[in-house]
């Protein structure tokens, strides 16, 4: 029995994806590819040499070195942010057994914003590390009802019950925010910064408490996934092989919610990013999500960032969200899942 | 033997019947008490004897002002839009037979609203080119979810899907035009995302009266075919329905209804979502519930207007009351279907 375990464990180890490193090059090679494209590019274009003293030369005190010094927190941010993603969306959609299940779709960010909403005009709070636990409070009461709502019944949360309970909670969240802060200027210009915030808040304050959050949830996510794999071939099959599928669940989703509520509560809310970086690392890779999980980081990484770049250049002299830009991206891609996917599963 | 049974029947239709005109009587009248509120209540609330005396066009000082130009178009407005939401979304979800299945939930009214912001802030064009191109818009964005979510075997939840992911980008299409635009088209542009009465002018109008004065008989006439569809298309065409014929005149006549209204209004939350399960649960079946799903579309937008405006210390916007009162029931009614497993 046990000279059978450790075969059929060796087999699994040994499985990596084809062309693994290849890809873990050019990832790593598009990941240095448009970090240096968001520190250049933007409404001020910036050339090599002034680059170059922005970052290494920091006597030189000129326009454009300061630019690109401004650029770097925000570049970091972006990458840590959207690896944050990246890794939700994995965990959501391996807990959830469903293809289409990305925080965004499934409600949590209009929870994270209520709260924040209810703490700038009830608690008069006004720092990014009060807003985080809030945010984090609010996304983890969201998705624990959605996702309650979303399972009811036969078969589980299957993917047109998860979204649709996610849309209902959204609207109805929306709708409570909305009355929130109309009566209340100041939660209203706060709140706009705040909805409007995207990755141009990234601050190192916001780094600094951001850091841990993600430390916290991407450990989790590799810890479960090679459990979160047996998962996968069902809930008999999972206990079957020793895995104690209701902590499981619980374990992974909470990462989840925590890398996307820390990510809603300090970049605002940002769509779709989950849902494509798992997506597209999934379709190269094949489903193991212990190579899954980890590239979906790099994935997300480079999405939001790139996204972050191109909303800067489409929204010249200002910058447009990169919430608008991965929407733009990200719904196609749901619409060619919805177009693809087998009746039985809808 | 038979006498009796036929009977039976005979008795039971009288009586759904004398329900239905019941019903639709009491939301009638109901409709028409919240019309006068509309037009006595405000600010300043006016003697009736004044209000009618400006209505038939006698110049008092203020209060004509107040009534006419302000009143009279937000009542109007309201009444006209929230029949027209109400109508055709009742007959969407009757057609697609899912209450689900209704132009809030799969983004048609995001459409007509996406096309009118750009007409607002990239054309500055005037009202009737607005109404004009969110009509067209609504239509293309039913073309689009219904062709691509057209795939064998058809199913309602796939055609769910591709609307939220359209809707999803319509979405971000609006933030986009919000953030290129003028400073003084924000406000008005504002309208497009949560539906308003504020603001409604007598001669944005025209458009949506006739809209729905042509589109309204012509569904009523075909609602009866409609009970039919519902059976299923099989069965309704071995009972002589042209099933084809009728659903592309049924479907085009509510978008129409729908673009207008929200060219005028903008998205009022749910209320197209709301209106139809409410009739039917008020009408029964039996009979067609389109047009008391109409009337109730009309009270939820006055009734939610006047509370919107009254109820609170701040002035809300209508889309926000019904948003609130819409969206709890909107994951009743999920939790109802999950559980019966109709989902």
């Amino acid at each position: 029995m046990n000279s059978f375990f450790a075969t059929h464990d060796k087999r699994i180890r040994l499985h990596t994806p084809k062309n693994f490193t290849m890809i873990l090059v050019i990832c790593i090679l598009l990941l240095g590819i448009c970090t240096l494209a968001s520190l250049a590019l933007g409404s001020r274009l910036v050339n090599a040499q002034e680059l170059m003293d922005g970052l290494f030369r920091p006597e030189i005190d000129s326009y454009e070195a300061n630019v690109v010094r401004k650029r770097i927190s925000r570049t970091i941010f972006s990458l840590f942010c959207g690896a944050a993603l990246g890794v939700s969306g994995a965990l959501m959609q391996s807990v959830t057994r469903n293809p289409i299940a990305d925080p965004s779709i499934l409600g949590v960010n209009t929870g994270a914003a209520l709260f924040v909403v209810c703490g700038i005009a009830f608690l008069h709070i006004n720092a990014a590390n009060q807003y985080i636990w809030l945010a984090l409070a609010g996304a983890v009461i969201t998705a624990s009802l959605v996702l309650g709502i979303g399972s009811m019944g036969q078969g589980g949360a299957t993917p047109l019950k998860l979204i649709l309970a996610g849309a209902a909670t959204s609207a109805a969240l929306s709708s409570l925010v909305v009355m929130i802060i109309l009566p209340r200027s100041y939660a209203m210009d706060q709140f706009r910064f705040w909805q409007v915030g995207s990755v141009g808040s990234g601050t190192w304050s916001a780094i600094a408490i951001f850091i841990p959050f993600l430390i916290i949830g991407i450990s989790i996510a590799i810890i479960t996934a090679p459990a979160l794999n047996a998962l996968v071939l069902g809930d008999d099959v999972a206990t079957g092989l020793g895995v104690r599928t209701e902590i499981l669940r619980l374990v992974a989703a909470l990462a989840s919610v925590i890398l996307c509520g820390a990510t809603t509560a300090l970049a605002g809310p940002i769509a779709f990013v989950g849902l494509l970086s798992t997506h597209v690392m999934r379709l190269i890779l094949g489903p193991d999500l212990r190579f899954v999980i980890p590239m979906s980081a790099m994935a997300g990484a480079i999405i939001l960032t790139i996204s972050d770049v191109c909303g800067r250049l489409i929204g010249s002299p200002g910058e447009l969200e990169v919430g608008v830009v991965t929407a733009f991206i990200g719904a196609p891609l749901l619409i060619l899942l919805a177009i693809k996917s087998k009746v039985s599963s809808l | 033997m038979i006498k009796p049974s036929v009977e039976l029947i005979m008795a039971g239709r009288r009586q759904r019947r004398r329900r239905w005109i019941l019903v639709t009587g009491l939301l009638a009248l109901l409709a028409c008490i919240l019309c006068c509120a509309m037009l006595l209540l405000g600010n300043t609330i006016y003697p009736v004897t004044e209000v009618i005396r400006a209505l038939s066009g006698e110049q008092i000082l203020g209060t004509s002002f107040a009534v006419n130009t302000i009143r009279l178009p937000r009542m109007l407005a309201g009444l006209f839009a929230g029949f027209a939401f109400g109508l055709a979304g009742s007959i969407f979800q009757t057609m697609l037979r899912n209450p689900l299945a209704n132009p809030n939930v799969i983004g048609i009214t995001t459409g007509s609203s996406a096309a009118a912001v750009f007409c607002i802030i990239v054309l500055q064009t005037s009202e009737s080119v607005v109404s004009l191109a969110s009509v067209m818009a609504g239509l293309a964005t039913v073309m689009m979810i219904y062709l691509l979510s057209n795939r064998k075997p058809f199913s309602i939840g796939r055609l769910i899907l591709v609307g939220i992911g359209i809707q999803a980008m319509l979405d971000a299409g609006i933030s986009y035009l919000l953030l290129i635009g003028a400073q003084q088209d924000i406000p008005a542009a504002l309208r497009w995302l949560s539906g308003s009465l504020n603001g409604s002018q007598m001669h944005e109008l025209p458009p949506l009266m006739i809209t729905v004065l042509i589109c309204t008989p012509i569904i009523i006439i075909l609602g009866k075919q409609l009970s039919l569809l519902e059976l299923g298309d099989q069965a309704a065409t071995s009972l002589g329905v042209r099933t084809n014929t009728v659903r592309v005149i049924l479907i085009l006549s509510s978008v129409c209804m729908l673009a207008v209204a929200t060219s005028v209004t903008g998205p009022i939350a749910f209320v197209a979502f709301l209106s139809g399960p409410i009739a039917k649960r008020l009408v029964g079946s039996g009979f067609s519930n389109a047009f008391p799903a109409g009337l109730v579309g009309v009270n939820l937008v006055l009734g939610g207007d006047l509370i919107g405006q009254f109820a609170f210390e701040t002035r809300f916007p209508v889309g926000v009351i019904t948003g609130i009162v819409g969206a709890p029931y909107l994951i009743f009614l999920l939790i109802r279907m999950n559980r019966k497993g109709s989902l």
